[in-house]
């Protein structure tokens, strides 16, 4: 336990160190060229315009690189991310609306194939149907082929240009009142239908393969066979004794996936102008807003590695032969 | 097919490779695709020239003079894609040989010496695995300055080589103590000759199968870059064609030009396709968990 938290630690090490150098070897002095931006906005001296871009970029180009990389990692982790020139808003700000979005679209598809992935998963494998088989491998190596955003390209076209049923762009309309009513809940809901089902229709194979490849293997067990010779119902094996224990490895591979969705949120949510992370993220490398974007990026490689140690946690607590040591 | 696994395991070679790709049904589907992508990939910018623009025919839907239409400065999609996938398999193959190499290298390195090495080489694996790649390819390309396919696949390999190098280490932990190995050391074989003619031929298929599943990333990868239009590579390759399409021509909203946005789209399909049907194959061939 103590080891992973250690490699937690350290990626976020390497990831501050990753965003140091981008900034370190961005072309031309980014003070300066923020100074001058200011200057020219606001109309003061540039002496005063240079000193608040340093403030803002927490970076002084004019100190050694040792003591620059430390005041630059004192900053993120006492959690000043400085301001967003683009927007203008503090950086923060923007996090908290923008995470819970990521968050929201990211936690439903990821349960909803995982559940789907483990159902179908364990009815293929129990029963035995060459047909599903068949249909899951070629569903498998064409939609596993496809980029998640092309696939929602054309759930755009079908369901919002074409039908007409379902929102295409945002994450709730501009009519309703934002807040803890209904109206306002429904219109989530239907603008988050098409990423979500973009996200499960690419992911949802791949549960169910693995999941099925787990439950082949667990079936050959001994205990399963002893349990059927016992004469125990079928419905009693198939909860109690397969599904749990296929089940468990594929808590690991949740952690892994979830990174995937976040790392891959700049896509989907760009096509969707979703306000989220990764729609941030990819508007502020555009733009070249170089707080904006060192932001998102912390919070999408403090996602990740939480939602690692989190899934470790989860995994002592659930198998029983971890706890027992 | 007993046989010919018999085969190749005793002679490996060239020819019993090709024997047991061909004796798997999806993985000759996957060889035949591949192998035709490589030649319009070779033989296509031999034939073709590069499409001139034509302002008068722009966004002109299917027809006889342009199979698959013309794209908002009129030049024909078809020959695009042709050319274009000169640049995409060019990307591709970049990022999967970088990788490698230094997937290879670090996880033999790790795997052969041991110790500490290991211990700092796999607590940096373990660190570009967790960080998702997406996110630091799109800020890696503010820093590396892309304008040939051989620095785009520089960019998508920087960070997509830490699982195979991990595998490597596995590999080669498992096969270090094996007697040929103990044999050369006894000999007094210098460790570069151990690496080259020991260990490298029994890792070579296994580096095959990710060499394959590394350019399918890749190319994922790389059409998202140009998608979000952090690239700005001058080309033909298929993602520009995309972006294009989604931001020159609204392709799909009712222009009639559905065709220049689905043919890159359908050739990224075919190709990923191929890549998939042929591995596992390969992987069918090479594993023997795996045979049923």
């Amino acid at each position: 336990m103590l080891k992973k938290i250690m490699t937690a630690l350290f990626t976020i090490l390497v990831a501050l160190i990753v965003m140091f150098l981008v900034i370190q070897n961005m072309p031309g002095n980014p003070v300066d060229i923020m100074a001058t931006d200011i200057m020219k906005k606001e109309s003061i001296q540039y002496e005063i315009a240079y000193e608040r871009a340093k403030a803002i970029l927490n970076y002084d180009p004019d100190k050694p690189l040792v003591e620059r990389f430390l005041d630059y990692a004192k900053g993120i982790l006492t959690g000043d991310l400085g301001t967003s020139m683009a927007y203008k808003k503090s950086v923060s700000e923007i996090i908290k609306e923008a995470l819970p979005w990521t968050l929201f679209v990211a936690s439903l598809s990821l349960f909803l194939s995982f559940f789907v992935g483990i159902l179908l998963g364990i009815s293929i494998a129990w029963k035995r149907k060459k047909i599903l088989n068949t249909f899951l491998i070629g569903y498998q190596s064409i939609l596993g082929s496809i980029p998640n955003y092309i696939v929602a390209y054309l759930l755009v076209l079908l369901f919002s240009v074409s039908l007409g049923w379902l929102p295409a762009r945002g994450a709730y309309s501009t009519q309703v009142t934002v807040g803890f009513n209904l109206p306002f809940l429904l219109d989530v809901l239907k603008h988050a239908i098409l990423p979500v089902l973009a996200y499960f229709l690419t992911t949802v194979s791949g549960w169910v393969l693995s999941m099925k490849a787990n439950s082949l293997s667990i079936m050959g067990e001994d205990y399963i066979t002893y349990a059927q010779v016992r004469g125990l119902p079928n419905r009693r094996i198939l909860l109690t004794y397969l599904s749990k224990n296929a089940i468990l490895p594929m808590i690991t591979n949740l952690a892994v996936s979830f990174g995937l969705l976040f790392g891959g949120s700049p896509l989907i949510e760009n096509m969707f102008f979703y306000p989220g992370v990764g729609y941030f993220l990819s508007s502020a490398i555009s733009k070249r807003d170089y707080t904006l974007m060192q932001g998102m990026f912390f919070v999408i490689i403090i996602m990740v590695v939480a939602s690692n140690l989190l899934v470790e946690i989860m995994y002592k607590f659930l198998d029983p032969r971890l706890k027992e040591q | 097919m007993g046989e010919i696994k018999y085969k190749l395991k005793n002679t490996g070679g060239f020819k019993s490779f090709i024997l047991t790709i061909w004796n798997n049904m999806m993985s000759r589907a996957g060889f035949i695709i591949l192998c035709l992508f490589l030649m319009v990939a070779i033989l296509g910018p031999m034939i073709l020239e590069q499409p001139k623009a034509d302002y008068l025919n722009r966004l002109k839907p299917p027809s006889m003079e342009h199979l698959l239409g013309t794209d908002y400065s009129g030049r024909d999609t078809l020959i695009q894609l042709i050319l274009g996938s000169r640049d995409v398999l060019l990307v591709a193959f970049w990022a999967g040989i970088i990788s490698i190499v230094i997937a290879c290298s670090v996880g033999i390195i790790a795997g052969l010496l041991g110790g500490r090495v290991d211990s700092i080489l796999m607590l940096i694996s373990n660190v570009v695995i967790t960080i998702p790649s997406f996110p630091v390819t799109m800020i890696l390309s503010m820093l590396i300055h892309v304008d040939n396919e051989l620095m785009f696949g520089l960019l998508l390999s920087l960070w997509s080589w830490a699982g195979l190098a991990k595998a490597i280490r596995s590999q080669v932990l498992t096969i270090k103590h094996k007697d040929f190995i103990e044999a050369s050391r006894i000999l007094g074989l210098r460790k570069t000759d151990i690496i080259i003619n020991d260990i490298l031929p029994n890792i070579i298929s296994y580096i095959a199968v990710n060499f394959i599943a590394i350019m399918k990333g890749a190319i994922m990868a790389s059409v998202g870059l140009m998608y979000l239009g952090l690239v700005p590579f001058q080309g033909n390759h298929w993602g520009m064609m995309i972006q294009l399409s989604l931001t020159t021509s609204g392709a799909l909203m009712g222009s009639g030009t559905i065709a220049y946005f689905l043919g890159p789209v359908v050739g990224i399909i075919l190709f990923q396709l191929g890549c998939y049907l042929f591995a596992t194959g390969l992987d069918e061939a090479l594993n023997p968990r795996l045979r049923v």
